[in-house]
């Protein structure tokens, strides 16, 4: 008997050349929305990574003759009031907000299930855990913020340079603080999975402790580790930008969405292009993870799957 | 809308006043609301110094004499300004009497007397009170009460420019009943008195909510009767500089808005919508480069930025720094960043005019060529990569300033500019909290200067810029051994200028100090120990419904405020 | 669950010490200080006096008991002279006292409680009112015009960040339709209907601005729990059993769908104490969340301290009543 099946039992028994991945992908394949969303997130991928080398103006770039231009052809998107092109930056910006937003976000969500996990299955170290997540939930952040930039800044920059110094900062310092809701929501969650039957059964039949919390418990905490990721996406990329207001993060002349969108905000009656479009690259990104976790959630989901 | 409205009757109302009665009457343009973005924390200005608090107050509080808008001293609460020529200041410098005008009554009806004045003196002077006005009362030996409206400030050494205590918005005089079981240590604890001060002011404190709002009523024993045309202020805090020039220009729910630093583009688009307009005025403030006369780099551990590490490897030679002042064009900083709150200066002393050099005047131009040549000249060569450099040194820098938007600004185009003369450029910003706080513990702050060059600005209260001057002594330079305490942020020292000093100090006649302080600032600019930007002046925004605004950058904006009313 | 919950409370006491050292430790290692919002032209010298005269130059654990001493003992006595009318010993205790304000902070507190348990505790109870039926109904009708409308427009609500939706609102609202103040009046009392009125007008855009964003969240765990549930056995056996489909799926589905939902709002209480910063700030409400930023802003310990550890102290506690209420929702769930 697969664990798939074991914790449904009306699925019926698959053919034995279909791996459980394979379904995987193919629940998934036929999901509209996940479809559409992964279209898009590949879209805005391909055109960060590959943009700057087809738009190849310098974001950095000053021409304060061409300041506060709405939309040209030379600057698709409009200027800021320095002149510096806003389509170069809001594709020099994406790149550094998705790989911050993602890898944050994943860090975030690894210490997050971990911890809820952990907490939820095994009552001896709740205590212990949830106490530890009090206290992560009370620190204060911009103080803890400030000390731990002024603790490590200096010798991440002379370990790895100033610039993947910050990046290995900033991802650390959004993942260590924004783990706790998560934890909190799994573990909510697993303490009812755990007196479930098909975890009891499976526990009575002998299977190990391991085992149980992946194959049965982890499928099952998936849908709200899912939102959390979608959630955790768009509140990474927006701390950064605040991070780097409090000049935590990285140089002020270096873009990334949020902070253009910061930026921008007092612009947004004199040239609305400003915040148009590193709002709309924050929302598309969120909202095309959010349809890809729905349809892998779904996908994941063997209840589901069969149908 | 309701609000507006209600503005609307009330200027009627005034109108209808001023068109029947001669002369106003105190207290019948209702009320007027004034927009702090910082709020006020307190109201005793001795125990914040913050602006907003000393603004705030200083419709209570009040001193003997003020700064009009031109910088001039004007009697406020004495019959007038002492000097040696009327006698008010000893021919040997060292004791300044002021006349009190009779009549001055208390808001709670008392006679202001001599014993007030002495009194706040004693109270600021305290050790242990931690009194953040202390620098006025500096020399000070004692003030006494020679009768109940002479008052006799005597100073221990001789004081060119004894205008110090009692002088402007930061040196009000206190009430001696109301303060006088609060001295020293006991300060902090009179809540009461600190949130509520009796003053001599056109208004009280009618309800104060620490951080938030005050409300102030007309003072009914204010020495001009048919003062203050408004019978309440709403003095609230909170946001941000942009929230509060809307507020005034574009919604019209407040009448006045300070110090509004935001992208002049932003604030001449609001002031389209018409309600509103913008002032502004000039003081001593300067937006400068402060340059690492020492080497900053952090090889050297606990040496960095100290001169037992050893000058800087490329900034103490004049050929770069001058280049670095060339290379960059201030008219476009101000365009950028400030509008008509900013004016081109090559000055560390930009003002009053006496004291305003024009030796260093080449700056006003950008001459990137010039700068160009300067370089090639001293040697200075361009290498693969476009960086100049000689002797294995790189023109490679860091570039730190606080966090604010204009100033991130400046940051960009300056890096740009610079990058046309060779010259690389990292860009840092500090949380204004770390940066300005001095913390001995953090790398971040201006006075340790773990950078190459910094900006902010500074300026000097009053017109005379003596005790400014003296930060750039030798004595002055912040290290580990002062604790970093000390304002010589580019640690400058040469014998040449603390001499130059100590004549200033000893010089009385504004026209020979003011030939001794250009000298100085000249040779702070010449060293390149400082490159000036900006002068920077104050941006206030008011309703086009209030009259009688007239901007002050000497001393409190609303220095005037009992003569500001409603007009149409 | 009785023994449970005095175990929890107990277990709370060291906790909280233990939370309030740590906070301490961080916002003395912090870089920032109470002078740099002085202006430059105050002398090193007398910056140097300012510091003195605050205490800073006492030893971290000297400064870290008095604050013990003085919040765990001379502030509950305080309280209990103002409640009783009796004083006790001399009455004459120090207070915990900000260094900006120089005032006593829980008497801050107080002071900007109504505004931000009005503007943000009803941010969250209009989020939460909004969010829960949306998220049934998403799940219910799952890819339905109704799901697919509410995710886009959650997703919106989240990714957007309130200094943004917050200023957005303002201009349309405030600058070019002159509805709606822009700007908090924190000194307005409610006596008749015209002031009834006009809270309610300067309380709409930060309320909105925030319940937008909570319900946001809220109503994406809401979904994501209730499919889980919608596909379960007990569904089904319920059906087969002849249940209403209303009793089966606002009974049933609903009440074992709660559980995230709880866990969120929970983790959403304390935060209403600790105020919404950025909607504070954009709205000049001047509540907790504005006290708290200038507080951090100014390097003022003693009012971050206090503030922050009564935040820890409603943390431990609502999670607590979180931990209660999955008992309550799901009997099977024993702690003991």
């Amino acid at each position: 008997m697969t664990d798939a099946a074991a914790n449904s039992p009306v699925t019926a028994m698959p053919p034995k050349q279909r791996s459980m991945w394979g379904d995987v992908w193919r629940s998934y394949r036929r999901h509209p929305g996940a479809m559409a969303g992964t279209a898009v997130f590949l879209l805005i991928l391909l055109a960060v990574v590959f943009g700057p080398y087809i738009h190849t103006v310098d974001p950095g770039k000053l021409d304060i003759r061409a300041k506060n231009i709405t939309m040209s052809l030379d600057h698709p998107m409009g200027t800021d009031n320095l002149g510096r092109d806003m389509l170069a930056q809001v594709l020099a910006g994406g790149r550094t907000s998705l790989a911050v937003g993602i890898t944050a976000m994943l860090l975030s969500m690894l210490v997050g299930a971990a911890v809820g996990i952990l907490a939820g299955y095994f009552r001896r170290i709740d205590g212990a855990l949830m106490r530890v997540t009090d206290l992560f939930l009370a620190l204060p952040l911009l103080p803890l913020l400030l000390v731990i930039t002024m603790l490590f800044r200096d010798t991440l920059r002379a370990a790895i340079g100033p610039e993947s110094g910050i990046f290995v900062l900033i991802v650390f310092i959004i993942g260590i603080t924004s783990w706790m809701n998560t934890a909190r929501i799994v573990r909510g969650e697993v303490l009812t999975l755990k007196e479930r039957e098909f975890v009891l059964a499976a526990r009575s039949i002998g299977t190990r402790n391991h085992r149980i919390l992946t194959r049965h418990i982890l499928p099952n905490v998936l849908s709200p580790i899912m939102v959390s990721a979608t959630l955790g996406i768009a509140n990474a990329i927006i701390t950064e930008s605040a991070l780097s207001f409090l000049g935590l993060g990285f140089p002020s002349d270096f873009p990334t969405w949020g902070r253009l969108l910061f930026d921008g905000a007092n612009f947004m009656t004199l040239t609305p292009s400003r915040v148009i479009w590193p709002g709309l690259a924050i929302s598309l990104t969120v909202l095309s993870v959010n349809f890809m976790g729905d349809g892998l959630r779904d996908a994941l989901d063997p209840r589901i799957r069969g149908r | 809308m309701i609000k507006s409205r209600k503005l609307m009757l009330a200027t009627a109302a005034a109108l209808a006043l001023s068109a029947t009665g001669a002369a106003a009457e105190r207290g019948a343009d209702g009320q007027l609301n004034i927009l702090y973005w910082q709020a006020v924390s307190v109201l005793n200005p001795f125990l914040s110094g913050g602006t907003k608090d000393v603004e705030g107050s200083s419709l209570v509080l009040e001193p003997l004499a003020r700064y009009d808008e031109t910088g001039t001293m004007v009697p406020w609460l004495v019959e007038d300004i002492p000097t040696v020529e009327n006698g008010g200041v000893s021919e040997d410098l060292t004791t300044i009497t002021w006349k009190i005008k009779d009549g001055i009554k208390w808001s709670d009806g008392t006679p202001f007397t001599a014993e007030d004045v002495a009194f706040t003196a004693a109270y600021c002077m305290d050790e242990s009170g931690g009194c953040q006005q202390a620098a006025n009362f500096s020399d000070v030996a004692s003030v006494e009460a020679v009768d109940p409206l002479t008052v006799k400030v005597t100073f221990a050494v001789p004081k060119p420019f004894p205008y110090g205590p009692f002088v402007g918005a930061q040196s009000p005089v206190l009430q001696k009943a109301q303060f006088q079981d609060c001295m020293g240590a006991a300060a902090p604890t009179c809540t009461e008195a600190n949130f509520h001060p009796i003053g001599t002011g056109p208004f009280v404190v009618q309800d104060f909510k620490a951080n938030d709002v005050v409300v102030f009523a007309a003072n009914p024993e204010f020495r001009d009767p048919e003062k203050p045309a408004f019978s309440t202020v709403v003095f609230k805090g909170g946001g941000d500089a942009a929230s509060a020039a809307r507020s005034v220009l574009e919604t019209g729910e407040f009448d006045y808005a300070w110090n509004l630093q935001v992208e002049p583009e932003i604030l001449s688009q609001m002031e389209a919508a018409g309600r509103g307009e913008l002032v502004s005025a000039f003081g001593t403030s300067v937006e400068r480069f402060e340059v690492n006369m020492t080497d900053p780099d952090p090889a050297l551990g606990d040496k960095r930025s100290t001169v037992e590490g050893g000058p800087h490897p490329f900034l103490t030679d004049p050929a770069v720094t001058k280049a670095l002042s060339l290379a960059i064009d201030r008219e476009i900083l101000v365009e950028a960043g400030y509008g008509a709150a900013g004016q081109v200066t090559c000055n560390l002393v930009p003002a009053p005019e006496a004291y305003a050099s024009t030796a260093n005047d080449w700056c006003k131009t950008q001459d990137i060529e010039a700068a160009n040549k300067l370089l090639d000249d001293a040697g200075w060569v361009a290498g693969s990569d476009g960086i100049r450099e000689k002797d294995g040194v790189r023109l490679s820098m860091l570039y730190q300033t606080s966090t604010n938007s204009v100033r991130q600004g400046t940051q960009a185009l300056i890096k740009q500019m610079w990058s046309e003369i060779g010259v690389e450029t990292e860009l840092r910003n500090v949380d204004a909290s770390v940066f300005f706080g001095g913390d001995p513990a953090s790398p971040d702050t201006f006075q340790k200067l773990y950078a190459d060059v910094e900006m902010f600005t500074n300026n000097f209260d009053g017109t005379d810029p003596q005790s400014y001057l003296a930060s750039w002594r030798c004595s002055e330079i912040p290290s580990p051994k002062n604790n970093w305490l000390g304002g010589n942020n580019p640690r400058y020292c040469s014998e040449e200028y603390d001499a130059l000093f100590e004549e200033l100090s000893k010089t009385a006649g504004i026209e020979q100090r003011a030939v001794i302080a250009k000298q100085l600032n000249d040779m702070l600019v010449e060293a390149g120990a400082i490159i000036p930007l900006i002068h920077r002046g104050g941006v206030s925004a008011h309703a086009n419904s209030l009259g009688g605004v007239v901007m002050n950058e000497w001393d409190s904006e609303l220095w005037n405020i009992a003569d500001w009313h409603r007009v149409e | 669950m009785l023994t449970f919950t005095i175990r929890r409370l107990l277990l709370a006491i060291p906790t909280l010490l233990a939370i309030s050292f740590i906070i301490f430790a961080i916002l003395d290692l912090s870089p920032g200080d109470p002078t740099s919002q002085i202006p430059l032209t105050v002398p090193p010298e007398v910056r140097e006096h300012i510091r003195t005269s605050l205490g800073l130059d006492e030893p971290f654990i000297v400064r870290y008991l008095l604050w013990l001493k003085q919040f765990f003992i001379n502030e509950p006595l305080n309280i209990l002279e103002e409640w009783t009318g009796y004083t006790f010993g001399d009455g004459d205790r120090l207070r915990i006292s900000s260094w900006a304000t120089r005032s006593p902070v829980v008497d801050l507190i107080v002071e900007r409680l109504p505004q931000t348990l009005w503007v943000v505790g009803m941010s969250y109870v209009v989020g939460a009112l909004i969010a829960i039926p949306i998220g049934v109904i998403s799940a219910y009708k799952q890819y339905s015009w109704f799901d697919q409308v509410g995710t886009f427009v959650s997703m919106i609500g989240f990714s957007v960040p309130t200094f943004f939706t917050g200023l957005l609102l303002i201009v349309i609202f405030a600058v070019n339709l002159q509805w709606l103040p822009s700007i908090y009046d924190t000194t307005l009392r409610v006596t008749d209907w015209s002031s009834f009125v006009a809270q309610i007008k300067q309380m709409i855009m930060p309320t909105m601005v925030l319940a937008l964003y909570n319900a946001s969240q809220i109503s994406r765990f809401m979904r994501a729990s209730m499919l889980d549930n919608l596909n379960q056995d007990y569904v089904r056996t319920a059906r087969a059993k002849g249940m209403k489909e209303k009793t089966v799926v606002l009974v049933h589905v609903l009440r074992n769908s709660l559980i995230p939902v709880v866990t969120v709002i929970a983790l959403g209480v304390p935060q209403v104490f600790g105020g919404a910063i950025i909607t504070e700030q954009i709205f000049k409400v001047n509540g907790l969340g504005q006290l708290l930023i200038i507080g951090i802003q100014g390097a003022d310990i003693p009012l971050v301290q206090t503030l922050t550890f009564i935040f820890a102290v409603l943390i431990v506690l609502f999670n607590l009543v979180a931990d209660i209420l999955y008992g309550v929702l799901d009997p099977r769930i024993r702690y003991d």
